[in-house]
């Protein structure tokens, strides 16, 4: 049985994380900009699981643990601050949030 | 063409499709499903690279909760068809999808090309024994048990962080 080489999951990876970035300078809704990291995430995963197997390794696969704990964390954080900016501005344009910009 | 090959295309296709559509689709609602099809179809791959434990906890954590917490925060805060302005509209066409081409022309060149990527693609990467999770909770709990302790702690310190903000400014 022929086996999938890990160059093409890098190559998904890749598009993947360049989709990714798109999204994040394109989308003008601070939600799917959120999103827009967690792909980036998923991405790098990817990227790992396929090196850790290429090298017979576990190292990568605890690292992709503790980067979905670490996204698990950051995305409880960042959401209750989405949550208390539209309090603040009632919008969830990233365009009206500019307090701190020149 | 083999069975690995057709289910590596397909969720392949997939992955990229949702991706497309979260950055198309104008709902974030719509965005957000995108993303979960993306992160299913990604769990899939690590059981193809032979990872079970890590495809569980993809579809554990990252599809079932960070995404519900997603889905959650957009029906709480009812957000609607994002609006657009004159100046991104301008952005987007003259800065963002020359940037975009480039950036995905660029990564997945180098993926394809760096010495690493090219050894793995010839040589060892056709071994097929996949992870057992045994040898996986032992380097966890063994050589890592310290990281893992650290995140127990970060993981607390997120908790209070989102009760701290999200609470009502008095």
């Amino acid at each position: 049985m022929s086996v999938v080489p890990i160059s093409w999951y890098l190559v998904l990876s890749a598009i993947l994380f360049g989709l990714g970035i798109v999204a994040f300078v394109f989308k003008r809704n601070i939600i799917t900009i959120f999103m827009a990291i967690e792909l980036m995430l998923n991405a790098v995963n990817l990227a790992f699981v396929a090196f850790a197997r290429a090298h017979g390794q576990l190292d990568g696969l605890v690292f992709v643990f503790f980067v979905i704990v670490v996204a698990a964390a950051e995305a409880a954080v960042g959401l209750a601050i989405v949550i208390s900016a539209y309090q603040n501005r009632q919008t969830l344009n990233i365009e009206r949030f500019n307090l701190l910009k020149f | 063409m083999s069975l690995p090959f057709v289910l590596f295309f397909l969720l392949a296709f997939v992955a990229v499709a949702g991706a497309l559509t979260l950055i198309l689709a104008r709902e974030p609602i719509h965005s957000a499903l995108a993303l979960i099809l993306v992160m299913i179809s990604l769990a899939v791959l690590y059981l193809l690279l032979g990872a079970e434990f890590i495809a569980g906890v993809q579809v554990i954590v990252y599809a079932g909760a960070i995404m519900v917490l997603f889905v959650f925060v957009i029906m709480l805060l009812n957000a609607g068809v994002e609006e657009r302005t004159d100046f991104s509209k301008l952005a987007t066409k003259y800065v963002g999808y020359p940037l975009a081409i480039f950036l995905i022309i660029e990564f997945a060149y180098w993926m394809a090309r760096s010495t690493i990527g090219r050894e793995i693609a010839t040589g060892t990467a056709a071994n097929t024994t996949s992870v057992s999770t045994e040898a996986l909770s032992r380097m966890i709990f063994q050589s890592y048990l310290l990281p893992f302790e650290a995140t127990s702690i970060l993981i607390l310190i997120a908790i209070i962080g989102a009760l701290v903000l999200a609470k009502k400014g008095e």
